[in-house]
C-alpha cells in the first residue's frame, strides 16, 4: 500500500490518528493509551500486517525547545509481506514517562525496550523482564541517555 | 554443589540425596564475560537441567561506550569514524550508511566513482568479515586448521585495504560526498590478484569443512528458528536468510550501485545452524560476482563531492540501512539544524540476532549451544555500542 492507501486505512482503525508527512515514511502520532489496541491491529490486520519491529527508541527533548514533549518514542515498522513502512510516535510525560510494552507481538521489543528502559526510563506496564540490560547491576541514578544526565565521576564537558 | 557438602560432612557414611532442595533441579552456569567461545565479552547465564538448556539470558554492556551518546557531542564529518568501531569487521559498511544518512539529509549527490569504489569496498569487507566467521565457527566446534586458511587468505584483502585507506581494520575511509583518498595505483591489479585466488580457495574451504561429515552432525538440526520466529524477534542478515526471510536490503532497497550489478540474494529454508553456514559460504561466492562486474569499470572522474567545510543538516529525521556482514544495519538521525545531531540511533543487526539466541537454544544440549552462536556471527561491540 503507498501512503495515501495507509492513510485511509489507519484512519479506519484508529479515528484520532494524527499523520505527518515530512519524512521518508508515513509518521503517525498516538497517544499512549491507544497504543496497545493500535498496535495489535497493525501487526494482525490482513491488509496492513506489519510484522516486522526494525527499530525502537526514544528521543529526549526537553533542552532545546519548550513547546516540544517530553519524550517521544519512536517504533519503525514494516512488513514482509507487503513491504510498505509506517513510524508510529508516542508523545510521553517526563514526570511519569509510561507506555504499554509491546513484547508480546513483537519478541524484538523485549530487548529493545529493556534497552530504552534503563537509558531514558520509560516504564513499560506489563512487559516481562523489565531489568538492566546493558547498564551494571546495582546501577543507580539518572539515565544515561536523557539530555539532562551528567555523570559524577567523570566531568568531561565537550 | 550442596551434594558434595553433604558428603563432606557425614564423611564416608553417604546419605541419600535430598530431593525437594531449593535449586535442586536446576544448575545456572556462567559463559563468558572472559570465555574463548564467545568471541568478546559477552556474559551469558545460563540455567540448565540436566544438559538440557532451559534458559538463555545474555548480560550485556561489558564494553558499552555509549556511542550513542558520543555522537551527539561530535559534528556529521566526526561521528562517521567512531562507528567504525561498532562493528569492526564491517567497518566500511557502517561508515557507508552514516554518510549515507548525512547525505540523504544534505541531498548530496554522490559522483559515480565513489559510489562504485564504495561497493567493490563493501563486498571485499564482507568477504573479509565472512572469513574470520568462518574460521571462528570452525574453531569453535573443534577443528583448527581453518583458522589459518581463513586468515590467509584475509590477509591479501588487509593488505589492499591498507595500501588504499591507510589501515587495516577501522578504515574510516567514507566521507560525506564520497570517499576521503582516491585509488592506490595498484588497487585494481591486487583486487584481480586476490580474485583469482578466493576462487579457488573457496572450493577449498567446502572440501575442509562444508561437506565434513563431523561438522554436519553437529550443524544440522541445531538451533532451529522458524520463520515467523526470525521476523518477530527482528533478525536480519544471513541468520534471517537461512530460515528463509527475505531481507537482503541491497536487494529490497538498493543503494549505492547495487541496483545496477548481478547478484543473488542466497535463501536457505533449513532453518539451522547449516542452513545459516550455507548462507554465508554462497555469499561469500556473490560478493565475489559483485566485484568481478565492477572492478575493470570504475568510471573516472572526481572521487569526492564538492562539500562545505561544515556540514548542516536540516530539521528533521532521516534514516538510512544498509546490509552488513551481519545483516541489516539503520541509521536514525534526528536533527534540529545545527552542526551536530540531536539524537542518534545505531539499529545493530547483532542486537537483535542476539535477542533470538534464547529462543533457539531452549531445550537443545549445552553442547549444542557454541555451534548456535557461531552461526549467528556475533561481534559484540557492535551490539553493546
Amino acid at each position: 500500500m503507498n501512503n495515501e492507501e495507509l492513510k485511509i486505512k489507519i484512519t479506519e482503525l484508529l479515528p484520532s490518528a494524527i499523520f505527518d508527512e515530512t519524512g521518508e515514511w508515513l509518521n503517525i502520532h498516538v497517544t499512549p493509551t491507544d497504543w496497545l489496541s493500535f498496535a495489535i491491529q497493525l501487526r494482525n490486520d490482513d491488509l496492513l500486517f506489519f510484522d516486522y519491529l526494525f527499530c525502537l527508541t526514544c528521543i529526549d527533548w526537553t533542552k532545546p525547545a519548550e513547546e516540544k514533549p517530553d519524550l517521544t518514542m519512536v517504533y519503525h515498522f514494516s512488513s514482509t509481506k507487503f513491504r510498505h513502512h509506517i513510524v508510529v510516535k508516542s508523545n510521553l510525560n517526563s514526570s511519569q514517562p509510561q507506555i504499554e510494552t509491546v513484547s508480546n507481538i513483537w519478541q524484538t521489543a523485549n530487548f529493545l525496550e529493556r534497552e530504552v528502559y534503563e537509558m531514558f526510563g520509560v516504564n513499560f506496564l506489563n512487559h516481562p523482564d523489565l531489568r538492566l540490560l546493558i547498564l551494571p547491576d546495582g546501577w543507580e541514578g539518572k539515565n544515561p541517555m536523557r539530555k539532562n544526565f551528567e555523570d559524577p565521576i567523570n566531568m568531561i564537558k565537550l | 554443589m550442596f551434594r558434595e557438602t553433604e558428603i563432606l560432612k557425614t564423611g564416608s557414611q553417604i546419605l541419600p540425596i535430598k530431593q525437594n532442595l531449593e535449586g535442586a533441579g536446576d544448575f545456572v552456569i556462567n559463559v563468558g564475560p572472559q570465555h574463548p567461545a564467545t568471541h568478546g565479552v559477552l556474559h551469558l547465564v545460563i540455567t540448565l537441567n540436566g544438559e538440557t538448556i532451559k534458559k538463555v539470558e545474555p548480560h550485556l554492556g561489558y564494553i558499552h561506550r555509549s556511542i550513542e551518546k558520543m555522537c551527539e557531542r561530535l559534528n556529521f564529518r566526526q561521528f562517521i569514524y567512531v562507528t567504525s568501531r561498532m562493528d569492526y569487521l564491517s567497518a566500511h559498511i557502517n561508515n557507508h550508511a552514516c554518510a549515507m544518512c548525512v547525505e540523504k539529509g544534505m541531498q548530496l549527490e554522490v559522483p559515480d566513482r565513489a559510489q562504485v569504489i564504495r561497493v567493490i569496498m563493501d563486498e571485499l569487507t564482507r568477504i573479509a568479515s565472512h572469513e574470520l566467521w568462518w574460521g571462528a565457527m570452525a574453531m569453535d566446534i573443534g577443528a583448527f586448521t581453518p583458522f589459518f586458511h581463513a586468515f590467509r587468505e584475509r590477509e591479501k584483502i588487509n593488505e589492499i585495504m591498507e595500501e588504499t585507506c591507510g589501515a587495516r581494520l577501522t578504515m574510516n575511509y567514507y566521507v560525506p560526498g564520497g570517499l576521503m583518498a582516491d585509488l592506490h595505483p595498484n588497487f585494481q591489479k591486487k583486487v584481480k590478484e586476490f580474485i583469482t585466488l578466493f576462487k579457488l580457495k573457496i572450493d577449498e574451504y567446502d572440501e575442509l569443512v562444508t561437506g565434513n561429515i563431523i561438522f554436519i552432525n553437529r550443524m544440522k538440526g541445531v538451533g532451529i528458528l522458524s520463520k515467523e520466529d526470525a521476523v518477530s524477534y527482528g533478525c536480519s542478515g544471513p541468520a534471517a536468510r537461512g530460515s528463509s526471510v527475505s531481507n537482503d536490503i541491497r536487494k529490497l532497497y538498493p543503494y549505492a550501485v547495487y541496483d545496477k550489478v548481478q547478484f543473488d540474494e542466497i535463501l536457505e529454508t533449513g532453518c539451522d545452524s547449516l542452513a545459516r553456514y550455507m548462507v554465508r559460504i554462497r555469499e561469500m561466492k556473490q560478493s565475489i560476482h559483485i566485484i568481478e562486474q565492477l572492478i575493470d569499470n570504475i568510471p573516472e572522474g572526481e572521487f569526492q563531492a564538492k562539500t562545505k567545510a561544515v556540514l548542516k543538516l536540516p530539521k528533521g529525521e532521516f534514516y538510512s540501512r544498509v546490509e552488513t556482514a551481519r545483516g541489516e544495519l539503520g541509521v536514525y538521525i534526528v536533527s534540529e539544524g545545527a552542526t551536530t545531531p540531536y539524537r542518534i540511533k545505531f539499529r545493530s543487526p547483532g542486537f537483535s540476532n542476539l535477542s533470538a539466541l534464547d529462543k533457539m537454544a531452549r531445550g537443545s544440549k549445552l553442547g549444542d549451544l557454541v555451534a548456535m552462536m557461531g552461526t549467528l556471527d556475533l561481534v559484540i561491540p557492535d551490539i553493546d555500542r
